[in-house]
């Protein structure tokens, strides 16, 4: 093997060192604070603190409430996940198509990645309030009885499509330059084969794009787990009736408006390892199916 | 099978024009090369035959059948491309029976077809395998089955041997030709090889900037080029073309020589032309022999007109050596350049002065302007 050597012995230590710090301060720190933190058990002024054990994770699992938020993330997740993805995909295959103002149709599509998530959810808010909301109208002309702060259904659509929204810009890069990097000529080839379109799609597109989806499916399902709190926070605080309280949304709950700090925490630990365990599964038995070029 | 008609067929990209009209009717189970330099139009010719670019004006029809307006699958044809463009995720297997499953043929006969062809093709080893796990050869091969089991009216290739190392792509040449001489299917195949060419071409296009220059079986090009540029391009090493003015009787020679050419049809006295001789068609005769240029012999009859040259280098080949020459008194300008094949073991050096005899039949002249072919005599 061939491995560059360098004279210096502390150099590379010190290259490094800036990304370890923040893994340590910003990563490792805090999740063993939680771990630690999950076996305590503290008073809400902070002034006595008592070693518990495993009691604050078996609390929190027998939990209804708990529960409910697992439904809710996975429901959440999934539709979050696989819209952005779906409109993604579709608006990537269009824009290929495009033989004129191409960039310009890609600048645009990559905007909304631009938005923070809270001002993305102030947004959807706006737009589908039911008293004064522009999209909101529409709705009720179509006959939709369009009340978001009351029904559970409609409030996860919402926070759904928001978070969704947001997510398509980066899902659409990914899949432009997927689409990209798949030869011309297999395209013609089954052209000529006597594929048409849709056929192509399906059976060699979408096969070959599979590293690109495999890739947004693992990125995506993180982001709709944690990155998706702001929009959650904004538009339905997790109401109506903990309908829309997913598992992050329930952590900052219970720690930082409540002050269950045991609970919270081991609700935290508990969510890594769901995250931890997702992401294993995801490339233990998704990835077999993937082919890499 | 079928017969492939392109009349005055054009291209244009935007306001440029990059093919000028090409006419050519390719008969029915023919084997048609189209040759030319990189960027001649040759692939886009193909392509649009395939249906895979716009064919701008004029018509081709594919057995009788106008198809320009045709999509690809309608026009019964399958096509090699240079890369192969096999389907990275599917086995042999499926990259052969893909077109066939679409056409919605039964599986048993799906599975006979690439059964026949991976046999001719000596593939059966490799049906499971993916496509990254062949070779170069191999994918070649998978990429020629894809085309055969589709039993198409005709067959499109597009330098389908240019990826391949020297020995293989002669190897993969012969089979090729084979191959096409068993199925009888009519073929249109283009290449920048020269070689590969003439070698399995039953006629030849030869192509130049977005033109036909020349349409006619190998040998009929390669023993009457119609210009410079097909004289050039076929034949290797190159047919010499030096620069000439016509003079009373012959032609003035780079240096100030005169070339008696006795019975020769020529221009008016004081025209330029292009004087055109292939290496193999020159014959050395002895170094020492001082005769004067172009002397009628004692018998009476003609002798073959001869040149005298100087070596500048050798190069040995082995059975042959290329004597790279210029005239004595010309300048060293690339196009005075005038080669000579020599037996390997020649004793030319460099600095020698050889005298070489050309036979009149295998003379060429051009116009030095137009670059077309002057008499038919010649």
């Amino acid at each position: 093997m061939n491995r560059a050597t360098f004279p210096h012995k502390y150099l590379p230590w010190l290259l490094i060192a800036p990304q370890l710090a923040i893994s340590l301060v910003f990563f490792y720190w805090p999740a063993l604070q939680a771990l630690r933190q999950s076996l305590l058990r503290e008073d809400a002024f902070g002034l006595k603190t008592q070693f518990v054990g495993l009691t604050n994770f078996a609390r929190v699992l027998s939990d209804p409430a708990y529960v409910n938020s697992i439904k809710v993330t996975t429901l959440f997740s999934a539709l979050t996940a696989g819209l952005s993805m779906g409109i993604a995909l579709l608006l990537a295959v269009q824009a290929e198509k495009l033989v004129r103002g191409k960039g310009l149709y890609r600048v645009l599509m990559i905007w909304p990645y631009a938005v923070a998530p809270a001002i993305a959810g102030m947004l959807w808010l706006f737009m589908f309030n039911p008293s004064f909301g522009t999209l909101a109208l529409p709705l009720r002309w179509m006959g939709v009885q369009w009340d978001p702060l009351l029904k559970g259904n409609q409030a996860m659509a919402l926070v759904v499509a928001a978070a969704s929204w947001k997510q398509i810009s980066y899902n659409f890069l990914f899949f432009v330059a997927g689409l990209q990097a798949i030869p011309r000529s297999l395209i013609e080839a089954a052209a000529i084969d006597g594929a048409g379109p849709a056929r192509r799609f399906w059976t060699i597109v979408f096969p070959l794009l599979a590293p690109t989806t495999f890739f947004l499916l693992v990125v995506n399902t993180v982001y709709a787990l944690f990155d998706t709190f702001g929009i959650i926070h904004a538009v339905t605080g997790g109401g109506p009736g903990k309908s829309t309280e997913t598992l992050v949304y329930k952590v900052y709950n219970d720690g930082f408006v409540n002050l269950i700090l045991g609970d919270s925490a081991a609700q935290s630990v508990v969510l890594m390892v769901i995250v931890i365990a997702l992401t294993a599964v995801q490339f233990r038995y998704v990835e077999r199916r993937v082919h890499y070029g | 099978m079928a017969r492939i008609s392109l009349k005055d067929v054009r291209k244009s990209y935007g306001a440029t024009e990059v093919i000028h009209g090409v006419s050519i009717d390719v008969d029915d189970g023919e084997f048609v090369v189209i040759v030319g330099p990189s960027g001649c139009g040759k692939s886009t010719l193909l392509r649009m035959v395939a249906g895979l670019e716009v064919i701008t004006k004029g018509t081709i029809s594919i057995d009788g059948r106008v198809v320009n307006d045709l999509e690809p699958r309608a026009r019964d044809i399958a096509m090699v491309f240079q890369n192969y463009a096999l389907y990275p995720h599917m086995s042999v297997r499926e990259n052969m029976a893909y077109g066939l499953k679409i056409s919605g043929m039964a599986k048993p006969e799906i599975a006979a077809r690439v059964a026949r062809a991976a046999k001719m093709l000596e593939l059966a080893p490799y049906l499971d395998r993916k496509p990254r796990a062949l070779s170069g050869g191999q994918r070649q091969r998978v990429a020629m089955g894809r085309a055969l089991v589709r039993d198409p009216a005709a067959f499109l290739l597009d330098e389908p041997l240019s990826n391949l190392d020297a020995k293989l792509r002669v190897q993969m040449r012969l089979q090729i030709k084979q191959l096409q001489r068993s199925v009888g299917t009519t073929s249109l195949y283009v290449t920048h090889d020269q070689v590969e060419a003439m070698t399995l071409a039953d006629r030849l296009i030869v192509m130049n900037a977005g033109r036909a220059e020349q349409i006619d079986t190998p040998m009929a090009i390669y023993e009457r080029p119609a210009s410079t540029f097909v004289a050039g391009f076929i034949g290797s090493p190159a047919m010499n073309l030096v620069p000439v003015t016509v003079a009373e009787g012959g032609v003035v020679l780079p240096g100030g020589t005169v070339l008696a050419l006795p019975g020769l049809a020529l221009p008016a006295v004081g025209s330029a032309l292009r004087f055109g001789v292939r290496p193999e068609h020159l014959q050395a005769q002895s170094p020492d022999s001082g005769a004067p240029e172009a002397q009628a012999s004692e018998s009476g009859m003609p002798e073959a007109p001869a040149l005298t040259l100087e070596v500048f280098a050798v190069e040995t080949l082995g059975a042959d050596a290329y004597a790279h020459c210029l005239f004595p008194g010309g300048s060293d300008h690339p196009d005075e350049g005038f080669v000579v094949r020599l037996p390997g073991n020649t004793a030319a050096r460099q600095g020698d002065r050889i005298r070489v005899s050309l036979d009149l039949s295998a003379l060429h002249l051009f116009d030095d302007t137009s670059g077309r072919r002057i008499g038919e005599a010649v």
